[in-house]
């Protein structure tokens, strides 16, 4: 066998075809996309509910309620995002390859913000408008819940590769990850909450993305890791 | 000269057990080696240390003659896992799953077809995997082999789920392989249809 | 320096160092210790505004600075041993976070007696410090129950370590947030402890509760390790000779 037989393809080659198989598979499994979602949807449905049906009180609520909400469906979008993998052998695939496990992992989590994050975002408006947030704040609140997001999706994945294979796996992937996430839902409910004041809440945007960049150039390294560690 | 493929000095631990102690063995091109020794002898930890996934206690595996830490990648472009579990998803069908491989290695899927051909599920090929029996599903497994560009394959009770005539037909692939100048490791608890060089390796 | 290092990281020889250096740390930590509660109790004057309540401090700031120092051993240990992997590092992990988690919670403790008269509240949500200690506990139970989920030490010590390195990254971003999300509540804050203003009479038995609490924290610490590297090395022959040699486990 020469040398030249052993072309492996390239990187963006190999994130792309992660990507492609798990947008692939999410598209024959709509459940796995859209459970999260109705629980987004139910979570926020209860807090008024709960609290009762003041209008005043709901709109000063709705930040908060929201992000909970993302960030609790996130969580439960984010166990089976190495389950299927580890149970079916194709974590062992991935590591077997060529391919530096960063940059699959990287187009997983890709999948996986596209499949959670992203329909929470595009569904955040209708619950917002609900909520009687203030029309001019609703766009403050996506690009918050798409920021936010992102950064929960990596975080996330590392929670999940160390996680992945472990018996009570679930419970002590949102004990793991909750703490971290902690900033991320301060700044976003806080640039909401500010927003919806009418005060300056650019600081919160920018801790935001700025968390965001720093999340996507260091969390796929630890998941990377961690996959390998789960898979000894 | 140096052999192809060599183990040296290898210990494995694994939790509290030593699964095994000073091992070595080598590989020529065209060689089948055959891992034996009884369930939970380490010939699954033995072929996931040298695909990387276990960390050695001690010794190392040397390929072309340099060790396969400082060429990982070279050594994994050049190799096919085939594991126990499949990692075929339930839910793609043969042809989805096998093309997912090019975005890993090397990979002719322009021969998808051909290779499913040879192992006779290409009648399935549409079908979603989760609909396919254990043995049609570990035929589809087995096409990887026939179209990954490697000349190393890690096979892991590959008979398993076979009938009799899947069993000829891998055996005959194998062999195919091996005369081409290709190597294999193989871990089997029972006699295996290879007409090839055989070593064999007791854990 | 690399060979101190490299013999160090060998166990038998770091367990019989660690043996002789504990009463060096122990003793002068137990004294300054001593020191410190009498100084602190009755030598210093009452604080003019909090009268004798501030006394706390002289705990609450000592448990609070090594419940933060134990997590950054922790993040610190387990990365080298990632990296060098270097096994006494993990047993050094492995020692700190169970000291780690009980200093986080003394402090939530005393912080939260403190408030009651400072605040009239048992807990304050809107003292930065003290969320941000919440938080830290937090983070502490995750490590240890992703440690004992994991029944393989081996794979124990490095999923730990992983998770401990993205923990140390965002502890200072985890204060950061909390600081802004209680600037904007304008809640109450402690008054800042320490300071060029602070009374010399209040200071120094501070200042001798927390090197005391240092030293005893290492004492601790070195003892846990040496049980840690006594069970992870129970197979090894230098253990066996240990323990059959005259004079029992010494």
């Amino acid at each position: 066998m020469s040398q030249q037989s052993t072309q492996i393809p390239g990187l963006l080659a190999g994130l792309l075809g992660t990507l492609r198989r798990d947008l692939l598979l999410a598209w024959k499994r709509p459940g796995d996309v859209l459970n999260p979602l109705f629980f987004f949807t139910m979570v926020c449905t209860l807090f008024p509910v709960a609290i009762g049906p003041s209008v005043e009180q709901l709109a000063f609520a709705a930040p908060g309620v929201l992000w909970v909400a993302a960030l609790l469906a996130t969580l439960l979008s984010l166990n089976s995002l190495f389950l299927a993998d580890h149970e079916d052998g194709s974590i062992e695939q991935l590591l077997a390859s060529p391919q530096p496990l960063v940059v699959l992992t990287l187009g997983k989590t890709t999948a996986h913000w596209l499949t959670s994050g992203l329909p929470l975002v595009v569904l955040s408006p209708l619950i917002a408008l609900a909520f009687r947030l203030p029309p001019g704040t609703i766009w403050v609140m996506m690009t918050t819940l798409a920021l936010g997001t992102i950064s929960l999706s990596l975080l996330g994945s590392v929670g999940a590769a160390l996680t992945v294979g472990l018996h009570r796996g679930t419970a002590l992937l949102s004990l793991l990850i909750l703490p971290l996430a902690m900033p991320v839902l301060i700044f976003g409910t806080r640039t909401v909450s500010l927003a919806a004041a009418g005060d300056a809440y650019s600081m919160g945007l920018f801790a935001l993305a700025a968390y965001a960049v720093g999340a996507l150039s260091l969390a796929p390294f630890a998941t990377a890791a961690a996959l390998r560690i789960s898979n000894e | 000269m140096s052999p192809l493929f060599s183990a040296h000095n290898l210990t494995l631990i694994r939790g509290e057990r030593c699964l095994f102690r000073e091992l070595d063995f080598a590989l020529d091109a065209g060689e089948l080696l055959l891992l034996e020794g009884r369930n939970g002898s380490g010939k699954t930890s033995l072929l996931k240390a040298i695909v990387g996934l276990l960390e050695l206690e001690t010794g190392e595996f040397r390929w072309q003659g340099a060790p396969v830490s400082a060429q990982r990648q070279a050594f994994l472009a050049d190799l096919v896992w085939l594991a126990h579990r499949t990692g075929l998803k339930p839910d793609l069908t043969p042809v989805e799953n096998l093309s997912f491989e090019s975005a890993l290695r090397a990979f002719r899927s322009q021969d998808i077809d051909a290779a499913l051909e040879r192992l006779g599920v290409l009648r399935l090929r549409k079908l979603p995997l989760r609909s396919l029996s254990a043995g049609q599903q570990r035929r589809v497994a087995l096409a990887r082999l026939l179209l990954a560009q490697a000349s190393i394959w890690l096979m892991d009770e590959p008979f398993t789920n076979l009938d009799s005539e899947g069993r000829t037909l891998l055996g005959d692939i194998v062999t195919e392989h091996l005369e081409s100048g290709g190597l294999c490791i193989m871990a089997a608890h029972q006699e295996v249809p290879v007409d090839a060089p055989t070593r064999r390796v007791t854990l | 320096m690399w060979t101190f290092f490299h013999k160090m990281a060998s166990p038998p020889h770091f367990f019989r160092v660690a043996k002789t250096l504990i009463p060096w740390l122990a003793i002068p930590g137990y004294a300054l210790l001593a020191y410190g509660v009498f100084a602190g109790l009755f030598l210093a004057p009452a604080d003019y505004q909090q009268k004798d309540a501030f006394r706390i401090i002289y705990v609450h700031v000592p448990a609070a600075y090594l419940s933060m120092m134990a997590y950054m051993i922790m993040a610190i240990a387990g990365g080298i041993g990632l990296i060098w992997r270097m096994k006494l590092a993990h047993a050094v992990a492995a020692s700190a976070a169970p000291i780690g988690v009980t200093f986080t919670f003394l402090a939530l403790a005393t912080g939260s007696i403190w408030g009651r008269p400072m605040w009239g509240t048992w807990w304050e949500w809107g003292d930065p410090r003290l969320m941000s200690e919440l938080i830290l506990l937090f983070l502490y139970i995750g490590y240890i129950a992703l440690r004992s989920a994991i029944d393989d030490t081996a794979k124990a010590d490095k999923a730990s370590a992983v998770l401990a390195l993205v923990g140390a990254i965002n502890v200072p971003i985890i204060h950061f947030s909390v600081e802004w999300w209680s600037s904007l509540h304008q809640g109450p804050t402690l008054v800042r402890e320490g300071g060029p203003a602070m009374d010399p009479a209040m200071l120094y038995p501070l200042l001798a509760m927390i090197f005391g609490s240092s030293l005893v924290f290492g004492s601790m610490l070195l003892r846990r390790i040496r049980a840690e590297v006594l069970r992870r090395e129970r197979r090894t022959r230098w253990v066996k000779e240990l323990v059959l040699s005259p004079g029992g486990r010494r």
